[in-house]
């Protein structure tokens, strides 16, 4: 039981041609990373320093959130921050002693760069240096931007992570990091399995809490948990630690050899890998195959969203049966989606970025069962008859690991199951 | 900078893109970064709208920038008129695209675009969602709207309806059939619904019909001064007002007045025995200009509620709003900060909110029923059911609206006899409503204090002190007026320089204030 995955006979599509097109891009930008690492870190508040489009945006992310008492907020420039330079540091002081004044409970800030602030060249890096002098020992200010011309959609995790990595503690500690924001729920599933095997001491970035003893350096190994942390992943290249390539942990297989790559690195021996794995990895077989029974044989086509696309096809199309027509991602990193890349039989376009007409256009023409697209695209490909998936929620749905294998499926099973079931025209 | 969580407004140029949605055969190319495109999902999922909002966004990125995003703009200008073939185009700059000054309007003109091409001014820092809808609205009727001769019948346009309006859907239906019932026509309803080809035939029209100040206002004062259309001044919302409006039209047109109101059922059921309870309910309104200064009238004649605060968050319509909060003798609350609202409804410990998502969220903290009135809101207030707010169907949808989340009459009775009942007690609730009860203090979490705190505590005299069997009979005090006989006693006692409240306290307050 302790093979490792095979590569498809075909080949993996780790050399195989990407089409690159650039054009208009429907996707989220980084500061909606936000709304889910808010609630991961739980002493730190996100001050974007924006717009009200920013403002908006937040808000129409958040949903119902917003009211849950976020600890995040938009600095809204006003005409006279655009006016002088000088005066925007003066007036961003202000309103973070206001907002610290009010808010004792807060261990760490981030100034969040927008769009607005990047193109007035605010300099948010000397204003949180700045600021974490003023508010020592209490306070700790960091800076990262979550701009839509520099970052999409998960790119703002990436960019906040990357931010804490030189900042902190090192330490000689021969340790296992892992790297990403997981539901409370998945994480303790893949520290436990990690923990059973005998592997430890296992750091988690974020930390949940500033004061945590996360620390960082030549014996750190780190294993990313999410596809999209390419800054951190050379950020904490730079700080001496090691990345441990390997598939992510998308259904039983992704599961599998994700900790396999671990496991081989500490030298857990077969054994007690099998012991530790049998039971859970039958039990997301188990799960998947009963979830994925509609998908099999099916089309899918992915539009570009937050780079979970390639391992998600992976997964579809090796434990679901499914069909990739294109999987379209913002962004491809080889050094870290190599090993997925591998995995995945070539056949399906893969594509980078996104001229969002022609993307439609080759959409509609492959007719797939299935489209996983965002919610500007949702309901105008459904009216087209179209079912599709959105895939905002793959990143704030517990999806990883084994015990969510089923449900993960079910995301994809649901909307194809619905389309069936639905009975609306008249009888014949 | 202002530091803000909740909106009730969007930046002006979503306003535009609920023009430009709102209508068809109009396309809007907005030079804007990567990431401006989330507004689409405000129509596609809140309002659910089955295409893609006309829009092509430039989705310029940090390597465009420099002499690259003009050239970006020009050829999304190109390939948007090439591929949708728009009888018109408008276009203009989001928040990022104004700091890079690439001026638009300017490139569009030298490209010899064979459509009207409309530039778009909207300053994005010291304006909102509203003014973006009605400043893209005026400037389309501006350029398209010519003088031509009134239509043989009496005709009117309606102007005003948008994408993402509360209701608008709804109101353009009950209105229509309205004027129809009067002999009166509909030439052109816009923007909603309308193409740039019709508002070229809004000349046609008699009169306008000025349904949403907010969004329209602009465009009627300019089709009364160029083009001889007066425009009606009343917005039928409620019965009076609906009354109102068919005499205003009538003195417009010297058309009769005629009103159908065989279907009218709000003035029986605010008669009916069960709707006594109504009476003096106290009443916080919160929305937009438009539908506030409506729904006081509703409120306070027709319902027989007691107004005890409004307000509204466009200060476009702020003079209105503050004279009217004068003759309703309350402080008129202007403001976009939902934090100043929260503090307003705690101070007033009103029994019923009405107005707008957010303020239903604060009323579901407090504890306080609320109905929705205005937008800003969410997708289960674009209803699948016909719901309008304007004219006799949307006064019943009104009537129902409001009083759904207050205890009924009889349930309200029932209350009060068996309060000490151990299955029939207060903290369940109304009982058509799962979480209206108000939630027990928790204890302190971090998050406990809000995003904002309010700097001060409680805002009750703190110096006073509730004696534990007080305390037990404020408990027996049914949920729904709890805060207020907490706060009116506690008041009563500081002005009396009582610091202790006993149980005879609480009853002194309570004939005090006794209505």
């Amino acid at each position: 039981m302790t093979e490792l995955p095979r590569i498809p006979a075909s080949g993996g599509c780790r050399e195989e041609p990407i089409l690159k097109q650039r054009g208009q891009r429907e996707v989220f930008c980084g500061l909606t990373g936000i709304i889910w690492l808010h609630r991961k870190m739980q002493d730190a508040f996100f001050l974007v320093v924006g717009s009200r489009t920013c403002a908006h945006l937040l808000q129409s992310a958040a949903g119902v959130m917003i009211f849950a008492e976020p600890r995040f907020g938009t600095a809204i420039l006003e005409e006279t921050d655009l006016a002088g330079l000088a005066d925007a540091q003066e007036e961003l002081d202000k309103v973070v002693d206001q907002l610290l004044a009010r808010r004792t409970d807060i261990k760490q800030l981030f100034l969040v760069g927008s769009c607005p602030s990047e193109v007035i060249k605010l300099d948010l890096s000397r204003a949180a240096e700045r600021m974490t002098e003023r508010y020592a020992p209490s306070v700790r200010v960091l800076n990262f931007s979550g701009s839509g011309i520099e970052t999409t959609f998960t790119q703002g995790e990436d960019a906040c992570l990357a931010c804490m990595v030189p900042v902190l503690p090192e330490t000689d500690t021969r340790q296992l990091l892992l790297v990403g924001a997981l539901p409370d729920v998945v994480e303790e599933q893949a520290v436990s399995l990690l923990e059973e095997m005998g592997i430890g001491p296992i750091k988690v970035l974020p930390a949940p809490r500033a004061e945590s003893d996360l620390g960082c350096g030549e014996n750190t190994v780190f294993a990313l948990t999410q596809p999209f942390l390419g800054d951190t992943h050379a950020a904490l290249e730079r700080r001496g630690a090691r990345h441990l390539p390997a598939p992510f942990p998308f259904g039983e297989e992704g599961t599998t050899a994700w900790l396999r790559a671990i496991a081989d690195e500490f030298g857990v021996d077969p054994e007690t890998f099998a012991r530790v794995t049998d039971a859970p990895r039958a039990r997301a077989r188990k799960a998947i195959a009963q979830a994925s029974e509609m998908l099999r044989g099916k089309s899918i086509f992915f539009f570009p969203d937050s780079q979970l696309e390639i391992p998600l096809a992976r997964f579809l199309t090796r434990e679901c049966g499914m069909e990739a027509v294109e999987v379209g991602s913002p962004f491809v990193h080889k050094g870290i989606i190599g090993p997925d890349l591998d995995m995945l039989a070539q056949g399906p376009t893969i594509s980078e970025g996104q001229d969002v007409d022609l993307q439609l256009d080759r959409c509609r023409a492959a007719r797939p069962d299935l489209t996983v697209c965002g919610l500007g695209l949702a309901n105008p490909l459904e009216a087209e008859g179209l079912a599709t998936k959105w895939a905002i929620e793959l990143v704030f749905t517990p999806v990883h690991f084994y015990e969510q294998a089923g449900d993960l499926a079910g995301l994809f099973s649901r909307p194809v199951r619905r389309a069936d079931l639905l009975k609306v025209e008249a009888a014949e | 900078m202002k530091l803000t969580v909740w909106t009730y407004e969007g930046p002006p140029h979503v306003g535009a893109m609920r023009v430009a949605t709102g209508m068809t055969g109009l396309h809007y190319v907005l030079h804007a970064p990567q990431g401006d495109t989330y507004a689409d999902l405000l129509f596609t999922m809140i309002e659910r709208r089955d295409h893609r909002p006309p829009v092509s966004y430039t989705t310029f990125q940090a390597r465009d920038l420099g002499s690259d995003t003009a050239n970006l703009f020009k050829q999304s200008l190109q390939d948007a008129y090439e591929r949708f073939q728009p009888e018109a185009l408008i276009v203009g700059a989001s928040c990022t695209a104004e700091l890079i000054q690439d001026d638009p309007g300017g490139m569009a003109e030298t490209m010899g675009i064979p459509v009207p091409v409309i530039p778009l001014e909207l300053p994005s820092y010291q304006r909102k969602e509203n003014f973006g809808a009605d400043e893209t609205f005026f400037q389309i009727v501006r350029t398209l709207a010519k003088p031509m001769a009134r239509s043989a019948q009496v005709s009117c346009n309606l102007i005003g309806p948008t994408a993402l309006g509360f209701r608008h859907r709804d109101d353009i239906t009950e209105i229509t059939s309205l004027l129809s019932d009067m002999g009166i026509s509909v030439n052109v309803v816009a923007p909603m619904t309308a193409s740039p080809s019709d508002i070229a035939r809004m000349g046609a029209a008699h009169f306008n019909v000025l349904m949403y100040p907010e969004t329209a206002e602009s465009a009627a004062r300019w089709l009364e001064r160029e083009l001889g259309q007066p425009y009606t001044k009343i917005v039928p919302i409620g019965v009076g007002a609906t009354r109102d409006f068919v005499a205003e039209v009538a003195a417009l047109t010297g058309v009769a007045p005629y009103l159908d109101d065989s279907r009218l059922r709000l003035p029986w059921y605010s008669k009916s025995v069960d709707s006594t309870y109504l009476t003096g309910k106290r009443v916080f309104l919160f929305g937009d200009g438009t539908h506030v200064v409506a729904a006081a009238r509703v409120a306070r004649d027709e319902m027989g509620f007691e107004v005890v605060g409004l307000g509204c968050y466009n200060r476009e319509m702020a003079r209105p709003v503050r004279a009217l909060a004068r003759d309703y003798g309350v402080e008129a609350l202007i403001t976009d900060d939902y934090l100043e609202v929260e503090r307003a409804i705690e101070a007033l410990q009103p029994e019923m909110i009405l107005g707008t998502q957010m303020e239903r969220h604060i009323g579901k903290r407090l504890g306080i029923p609320c109905a929705v009135i205005s937008a800003p809101v969410h997708v289960q207030d674009f209803p699948a059911r016909y719901s309008p707010q304007m004219g006799i169907e949307g006064a019943n949808v009104l009537f129902d609206t409001w009083v759904h989340p207050l205890v009924m009459g009889l349930e309200e009775h029932l209350l009060h006899m068996f309060r000490d009942d151990f299955e029939f007690h207060d903290a369940a609730g109304p009982s058509h409503h799962g979480g209206h009860a108000p939630v027990a203090p928790q204890a302190s979490t971090p998050d406990a204090g809000g995003s904002m705190p309010p700097e001060a505590g409680p805002a009750g005299p703190v110096s006073v002190v509730w004696l534990p069997a007080a305390e037990k009979e404020l408990k027996k005090i049914p949920f729904f007026v709890r805060g207020k006989a907490r706060r009116n006693t506690e008041t009563f006692a500081s002005e009396r320089g009582v610091d202790e409240i006993s149980v005879e306290t609480l009853y002194e307050a309570k004939a005090h204030y006794a209505r």
